[in-house]
């Protein structure tokens, strides 16, 4: 009983800071999730699906402050790709520092100004979002459906000229932003959202990805060195038959993470990937949560995540994979794995697998090890010093996280923001 | 070139000695080899000379051009010029060979305060010295030694070497696990790198390898000692008749 009206009175705490914005087609889904989120109340630390991580922090009414990290020793990420910018400073929109939404084969607004009373996304606004509640309820995700002032709303329609870059700048030490993106995909449209940066001290996004028949979606994110920021994130994605789905990120740094991952697999012969490669030392706290559901013949999932954790870091994964009767021929692979650079550090993890059809090939994995001396040693017999050759290692480990993004120059720019952050952290 | 002095060994982990006390000096220019019975010490010498961990030094010294090896981190005994060709070479998943060849060529010319190698530079060379011990661009390519044969490591030992160029080479039964064809190959490239300057130290158990790479010096290694020293007519007399006589007339 006392647990239930902690739970109600954190949420009305968390609630009445919170403004609605009022008018225009997102209005009635907006009250619609406001009226979920305080049926349900926000993650508590007793619910289950929080057990690896606290929400408190994430839920409180105010966020806890975070320093700003001096980034300046390393160039924008994607620079060296040819994109659309949209930047959002501590959850707002930067008109100037932004390159005008207008994109061969896409269309773009923002939420805050598509006002009208019809609007495309209408039909996935907060749709997406409450069909990945059930079975495992998502509160911070209904929330975003309610508040969140802005995002933007991306219709591709053809092959896009170039990727969307999403650069989420952080620059006030007390700021709490809320960003809502949907992103529908037509029938044989392609395009590569890109995302980057701390966004705030605390941020609290949604992403909602409708993928037609045929159509494809690529996304890598990286989501910035502040190391005291703090983030709750989730994609919604449904995905039509013979659609594509890949979806990478980078997490360095960072107090505490968590991003989940909600994919339906609805129409036959689609492909999700989802994959993740994240380091941290010292106080970080990383969690992967991943729902994979399989609705539709001859679909293939996969799931990569590695980590890379020291000084008393912490990594979680929660993964599972649903296979619906009749989803025949699924074709599911769930790898989780966590290097761990000393005793301190810890990786708990929780695969799942539920299958309701019978011809299916699913298969998961969950490990933690340390570094292999003997190939260190191997290594260093050759006149790589121990530093360099462990940097090796590790960036072996986490290839075939690194590997799930197809752009080779995407690939290129992650991989060196890796070896930046290993050679800085360095014991 | 490499001078070990009464170098006596044991294992940190256990109160097992194994070197008791080893005399060795290789000069510059000469091929020495090693034989002897399994778990004599061998394999042992070679890991302490090359600084794997494990071990503890109890007595003795090993100098190379007057430098004590034993207080160098292994990355710097390599880029002093010394190079082992392990017994086993170790798999390395998610390394690709190539990149590894590199790393390891220019951390060593780092080291050395020289000049790296150029990506266009490294190719060619690799290249030239992988054709030369038959190494295809697959095996370039893939992890270092996944997946490779027992003799496909042996070969890419003795591709890091020839391109690593160091001064003193030890090689621990490079020739174990190799075919007829395979065994002249390694011969050939370790004789290709015979100079006035270089160092060869060979651990074997067949003449077969040194009918190709003919030894200076032969030495017997029996209980964690060096036994008996003479000349190629060693070898022949362990081929012919085994360890049996040589340990009981030094017993
Ligand atoms: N790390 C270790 N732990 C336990 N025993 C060890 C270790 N390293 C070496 N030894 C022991 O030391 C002895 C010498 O081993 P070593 O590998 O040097 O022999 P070797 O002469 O190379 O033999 P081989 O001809 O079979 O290769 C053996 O009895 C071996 O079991
Ligand atoms: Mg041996």
């Amino acid at each position: 009983m006392a647990e239930a009206a902690l739970k109600q009175s954190a949420t009305e705490a968390r609630l009445a800071g919170l403004e609605m914005p009022q008018g225009g087609w997102s209005e009635a889904a907006r009250r619609d999730a406001l009226a979920r989120v305080t049926a349900m109340g926000l993650p508590e630390r007793r619910d289950e699906y929080w057990k690896y991580t606290r929400p408190d922090t994430l839920v409180q009414a105010d966020p806890v402050p975070a320093a700003l990290f001096d980034r300046s020793d390393e160039a924008p990420l994607f620079d060296s790709i040819d994109r659309l910018n949209i930047v959002f400073v501590d959850g707002v929109f930067d008109a100037e520092a932004s390159d005008d939404l207008a994109l061969a084969g896409v269309s773009i607004e923002r939420l805050a100004e598509a006002s009208a009373d019809i609007h495309w996304a209408r039909d996935l606004y907060g749709v997406l979002e409450t069909n990945g509640q059930k079975p495992v309820e998502r509160p911070l995700a209904a929330l975003n459906t309610a508040f969140a002032p802005d995002g933007v709303l991306i219709h591709v329609t053809g092959k896009a000229e170039k990727p969307v870059n999403l650069t989420y700048r952080h620059q006030s030490e007390t700021s709490d932003a809320m960003l809502h993106h949907v992103i529908r995909v037509d029938a044989g449209a392609e395009i590569t959202v890109l995302e980057n940066g701390p966004a705030a001290a605390r941020f609290n996004k949604v992403m909602e990805v409708d993928i037609a028949d045929t159509g494809a979606f690529h996304h890598v994110r990286a989501q910035g060195r502040d190391h005291e920021r703090r983030a709750a994130t989730h994609i919604f994605a449904r995905l039509g038959a013979e659609s594509i789905f890949k979806s990478f990120t980078l997490t360095a740094n960072g107090v505490l993470t968590r991003n989940e991952c909600i994919l339906e697999l609805t129409g036959d012969d689609a492909i999700a990937h989802v994959a993740g490669a994240c380091v941290g030392d010292g106080d970080f706290h990383h969690d992967d949560t991943v729902f994979i559901t399989h609705d539709a013949v001859n679909c293939e999932s996969r799931q990569v995540f590695k980590k890379v954790l020291r000084n008393g870091a912490t990594g979680v994964f929660q993964g599972k994979i649903l296979v619906q009767p009749g989803a025949q021929k699924t074709d599911g692979y769930q790898i989780s794995q966590s290097l761990l650079l000393d005793e301190d550090s810890q990786f708990l993890a929780k695969p799942e697998l539920e299958i309701y059809a019978d011809d299916v090939a699913c298969s998961h994995g969950s490990t933690s090890g340390a570094i292999d001396e003997e190939a260190l040693f191997y290594l260093r017999s050759r006149g790589v010093p121990e530093g360099p050759a462990t940097d090796l290692l590790t960036l072996a480990f986490l290839a075939e996280a690194v590997e799930e993004i197809e752009n080779e120059a995407l690939r290129d720019e992650i991989n060196a923001r890796l070896s930046g952050w290993l050679e800085r952290h360095r014991s | 070139m490499l001078s070990i002095k009464n170098l006596a060994v044991k294992l940190e982990e256990e109160d097992k000695q194994i070197l008791k006390g080893v005399d060795l000096e290789i000069e510059a220019g000469k091929v020495h080899a090693i034989m002897g019975p399994n778990g004599s010490g061998k394999s042992t010498l070679s890991y302490v000379l090359s600084g794997k961990d494990g071990y503890e030094v109890t007595g003795g010294s090993a100098a190379l051009e007057g430098a004590d090896v034993l207080e160098m981190e292994p990355e710097e005994r390599a880029a002093a010029g010394l190079f082992l060709a392990f017994q086993y070479p170790v798999e390395i998943p998610g390394v690709g060979n190539m990149t590894f060849l590199r790393t390891a060529v220019n951390a060593q010319r780092k080291a050395r305060g020289e000049e790296e190698m150029s990506a266009a530079e490294f190719l060619k060379v690799v290249r030239a010295r992988a054709k030369e011990l038959k190494i295809d661009a697959d095996m370039l390519k893939r992890p270092v030694n996944v997946g490779f044969s027992g003799g496909e490591k042996k070969r890419n030992e003795i591709l890091q070497m020839a391109m690593l160029e160091p001064k003193m080479c030890i090689l621990d039964e490079t020739d174990s696990g190799l075919d007829v064809d395979a065994m002249k190959l390694v011969a050939e490239g370790v004789n290709a790198l015979r100079s006035e300057g270089r160092g060869f130290l060979v651990i074997t158990h067949y003449q077969r390898l040194l009918d190709h790479i003919k030894p200076d010096v032969v030495h017997i290694m029996a209980d964690g000692r060096i036994v008996k020293t003479g000349g190629p007519e060693l070898a022949l007399e362990v081929e012919n008749n085994g360890y049996a006589g040589i340990l009981s007339e030094v017993a």
